[in-house]
């Protein structure tokens, strides 16, 4: 049976599972009803419980391990020949196999040695796919079996549904911790490879950035140059163009809508405003590959500037449209959590609107304005699509905002979208490129909590 | 003279009011920014978009000559799918203009016709075979440079060489516009087809499907887990070292950059567990681990909102701390957790870096079927659209972009009616 099958099948079974339960407990209650230690329903979830639950491990972990096992069984069976064939080479044929298999095109004919492999690797999947179906369904019969067993007057079901439940929760509680192992592993393993062939001095300090890798060992220029600081040096210009635009209207927006601005306006702008924090990236990449950019460019010429259709410029603002409402909301919480009493105080000594929020509120405010204006930092650094669609490719070191430079999100695309194979260095940069970017944000997130954090406490 | 102390005040005080008054109009300017980025925002993108909802048709007295479909009269549905049904469209366009000589103006002149127009008459003759050796009327879709010559987007004053459309073309569609067989109609392939090289038969319906598929994997799996999630942490976690390392770990993935999830979504579950490139179902997971912190956050905040009397309560009359959670605090709390999940939701619709990651961006014509098909979701296919030269495609891609923002205005609007409906104050 398919693994679809298989699951609509295991509830029905969990279904039966607690009514067979409920009605056992009802049974050896008997006439004494108020003997039993649980709700009926208590003992009907235990018996699906033990039904469903079992079952579903097995599923998982033999959906994991299938299809290795199962290639490393069709690789040890091909003839002597194709032993001695490199990694690459072997998944190849595996593909060919499994193409084969389904019915898609295959790359060659297959030779009658891969016919008789393709034939075994048939047999083998057919194989396992009947045990398992086998093991799957004994194993939810014998679980509700041993459940339905166990239903005694005396037995304590709610308990154990409840810590059966409580123990489901601790289970989703900790993926997150999984989630960020799963992150840095994974980044980590391709980046500990990439640094296998190219230093990761040359990687963090190189001046060149040229991924392309030669395909015939003379090309010129074949070398393949995997030095990052062109990329950091173009992040960090279009984050501080964004930062230079996001960070004094947002943080103005902020003062003027919790201290002047009447509460209906306020109740109108700051909504409106926070729009602006819900339209998708890609709109505000199309937004600046069509619209500012050439407007940017039309406008530079008009003054007699060269201006690339691609400049930081138009990426770095349209990027800190996109972040005003981010900082506008960060401050205005930080704003809002200053004490009454210090305002107070400072207006009863005599002093405007405008000195009072900019000599008490504002020093007040100042650690959690810093921790938001980071995590706004981070934001931008990680920023991909209005890059990748306005911000140009070629890596320039440079400093002025009217050239095309790229940043590590865009190379991070262009390396993993399209054809790749997975050992060049290529491929490994991007990841590289990625534990940059994590490690990076990561630190920024950090620091930007622990501020806003001890913040909050100072006025708890 | 000397100045009074009283007039040193006065001209101080004068001084700080005006301070006062830069600082406020400060201020209100940048608010005004703000929002004059939104509505510039939204007028280029509907001043660009909003011609695409309708597309150019081409009316052909099409003569359904029974000696190019179907000579041996067998009416043979095989026949019938095989026929060679530009020729109709091609003799028809040739008629139309009998002065046409010239081979490579011919050529240019059957260009006029999207190429889906053959499609279009082969399901009309195969719906109704009756159709052979009649004449019919046919209004078939244009070619997307007439559609933009008519819809004024391609300047006629340019020299020749600079311009898509000759002279002689335009001289063609002016005579096809002067005797009315040129009509502007609802473009309803633009809502029911896939993808296509051509501007004039290309979709966004695939995408859309694309995007439902890979949001159910999505909701799926982030809306229980991340209510268990929270649950746990709210009612049952003990303080401690491993909870506060939870919550470290779930604010942090709150601000990990998207695209990082798309390198985890690759090399976990493309490259070590093997899943299908381009699929919505992997597309759900990496979507639904980035939006799983969203639905946690937000699904705490509400479980916090409710008062401890609630809980009290429920001990007191003797419910176990399970009974409490599941019958009472749950199902006040569900409210503002749904609404979080729709936020998270409407965010995950409007993500396409991770997604590009795991091969999502692939040039898919057809509409999948399920959530293993390679599909493509909603941003991405305007990402796409975004990179193609034709100023056609620029029309689609913003009209594309105002489904899509259509789309999470009603999920939101959904989220605040859901807030407004249900909210409490205890």
């Amino acid at each position: 049976m398919s693994t679809p099958l298989l699951i609509a099948v295991l509830l029905l079974l969990t279904a039966a599972a607690f009514e067979f339960g409920r009605r056992r407990a009802l049974q050896v209650a008997g006439s004494e009803f108020r003997t039993l230690h649980s709700l009926p329903r208590y003992y009907g979830s235990f018996t699906a419980l033990w039904c469903a639950l079992p079952a579903l491990v097995l599923l998982g972990a033999w959906l994991a391990f299938e299809d290795k096992i199962i290639t490393n069984l069709v690789i040890t069976d091909l003839p002597a020949s194709y032993q001695s064939l490199s990694e690459p080479e072997l998944n190849l044929i595996i593909n060919d196999l499994r193409n084969h298999l389904s019915g898609n095109v295959v790359s060659r004919e297959l030779s009658p040695d891969m016919q008789v492999a393709a034939a075994h690797y048939g047999n083998l999947r057919a194989t396992s796919e009947a045990a398992l179906t086998v093991l799957f369904l004994s194993v939810a019969m014998l679980g509700m079996g041993l459940a339905w067993r166990k239903i005694a007057p005396d037995f304590w079901a709610r308990n154990r549904v409840e810590a059966i439940v409580k123990v489901l929760l601790i289970i989703c509680s900790t993926l997150a911790i999984f989630i960020t192992i799963g992150i840095v592993l994974s980044v980590l393993f391709e980046s500990i490879r990439f640094f296998q062939t190219v230093s990761i001095f040359d990687f963090l300090f190189g001046l060149e950035w040229s991924p392309q890798t030669a395909i015939r060992e003379d090309q010129v220029g074949s070398s393949g140059a995997f030095g990052a600081v062109p990329l950091f040096a173009g992040t960090l210009l279009i984050s501080v163009i964004a930062m230079l635009v996001a960070a004094p209207i947002g943080l103005t927006s902020a003062i003027y809508l919790s201290e002047y601005s009447h509460p209906r306006f306020r109740a109108t702008a700051k909504p409106l405003l926070e729009i602006l924090a819900g339209i998708p990236t890609v709109v505000y990449g199309f937004f600046a590959a069509l619209t500012v950019a050439p407007l940017i460019r039309d406008v530079g010429n008009n003054f007699g500037l060269e201006v690339s259709s691609e400049s930081a410029l138009a990426a770095g603002l349209v990027m800190g449209i996109m972040i005003i409402p981010f900082v506008s909301s960060i401050s205005d919480d930080v704003i809002n959590a200053v004490p009454q009493s210090l305002r107070d105080g400072s207006l009863a000594l005599g002093s405007t609107q405008s000195e009072m929020i900019r000599k008490v509120v504002l020093p007040a405010a100042l650690p959690g304005i810093v921790g938001g204006m980071l995590l706004a930092i981070s934001r931008a650094i990680g920023e991909t699509m209005i890059v990748v669609m306005a911000a140009g490719l070629a890596a320039n070191l440079t400093a002025n905002p009217l050239e095309a430079v790229t940043t590590v999100t865009v190379q991070i695309v262009t390396l993993l979208v399209g054809d790749q194979e997975f050992d060049s260095p290529k491929t490994l940069a991007a990841f590289a490129l990625g534990l940059m970017l994590f490690l990076v944000t990561l630190a920024l997130n950090v620091i930007a909590l622990y501020v806003v954090r001890k913040y909050r406490e100072q006025y708890e | 003279m000397t100045m009074t102390t009283a007039d040193k005040i006065q001209a101080n005080l004068n001084k700080r009011y005006a301070a006062e008054r830069r600082f406020r109009s400060y201020g209100l300017v940048s608010v005004a920014i703000g929002l004059a980025a939104l509505l510039f925002l939204f007028l280029s993108i509907i001043g660009k978009g909003y011609t695409a909802f309708q597309q150019t048709y081409v009316k052909l007295d099409v003569q359904f000559d029974a000696a190019i479909i179907d000579p041996q009269r067998t009416r043979d549905p095989q026949t019938l799918a095989r026929a060679d049904y530009g020729k109709l469209i091609k003799k028809t366009m040739r008629e139309r203009f009998p002065d046409v000589k010239n081979r490579r103006d011919k050529r240019k002149l059957y260009k006029l016709i999207s190429p889906g127009a053959v499609y279009m008459i082969q399901d009309m003759v195969r719906n109704d075979p009756r159709l052979i050796g009649t004449t019919q009327t046919v209004w078939v879709p244009a070619d997307d440079d007439v559609d933009m010559l008519i819809k004024g987007y391609i300047n006629r004053d340019e020299p020749e060489s600079a311009r898509r459309l000759k002279d002689k073309e335009i001289a063609w569609i002016d005579s096809l516009a002067a005797t009315s067989s040129l009509e502007k109609r609802f473009n309803k392939t633009f809502f029911t087809a896939g993808d296509s090289r051509e501007p004039e038969l290309a979709g966004i319906w695939g995408a859309v499907v694309g995007s439902f598929y890979t949001l159910v994997v999505t909701l799926v799996l982030s809306f229980p887990i991340g209510v268990a999630t929270a649950v746990y942490l709210e009612e049952f976690a003990p303080t401690n070292r491993w909870t506060d390392l939870i919550e470290v770990n779930i604010n942090n993935l709150a601000a990990v950059p998207s695209i990082v999830f798309g390198l985890l979504g690759l090399s976990v579950f493309l490259n070590f567990m093997a899943l299908p490139r381009s699929a919505p179902l992997v597309g759900g997971l990496v979507l639904s681990l980035m939006t799983l912190p969203t639905v946690i956050i937000a699904s705490r905040a509400s479980l916090q909102s409710v008062p401890p009397s609630i809980r009290e309560g429920a001990l007191g009359m003797g419910a176990s701390q399970m009974q409490m959670v599941a019958h009472h605090v749950l199902p006040l709390a569900m409210p503002g957790m749904l609404t979080g999940t729709i936020i998270g939701m409407a965010r995950a619709l409007g993500e396409s870096a991770p997604l590009l990651m795991i091969g999502m961006v692939a040039f898919i014509v057809n509409v999948p079927e399920g959530p293993l098909d390679p599909s493509t979701v909603l941003p991405v296919q305007i990402y796409l659209w975004a990179d193609t030269p034709e100023r056609a495609f620029v029309e689609r891609t913003s009209a594309a972009t105002l489904v899509l923002l259509a789309f999470l205005v009603v999920m939101n609007g959904a989220a605040v009616w859901l807030r407004k409906r249900f909210e409490q104050r205890w």
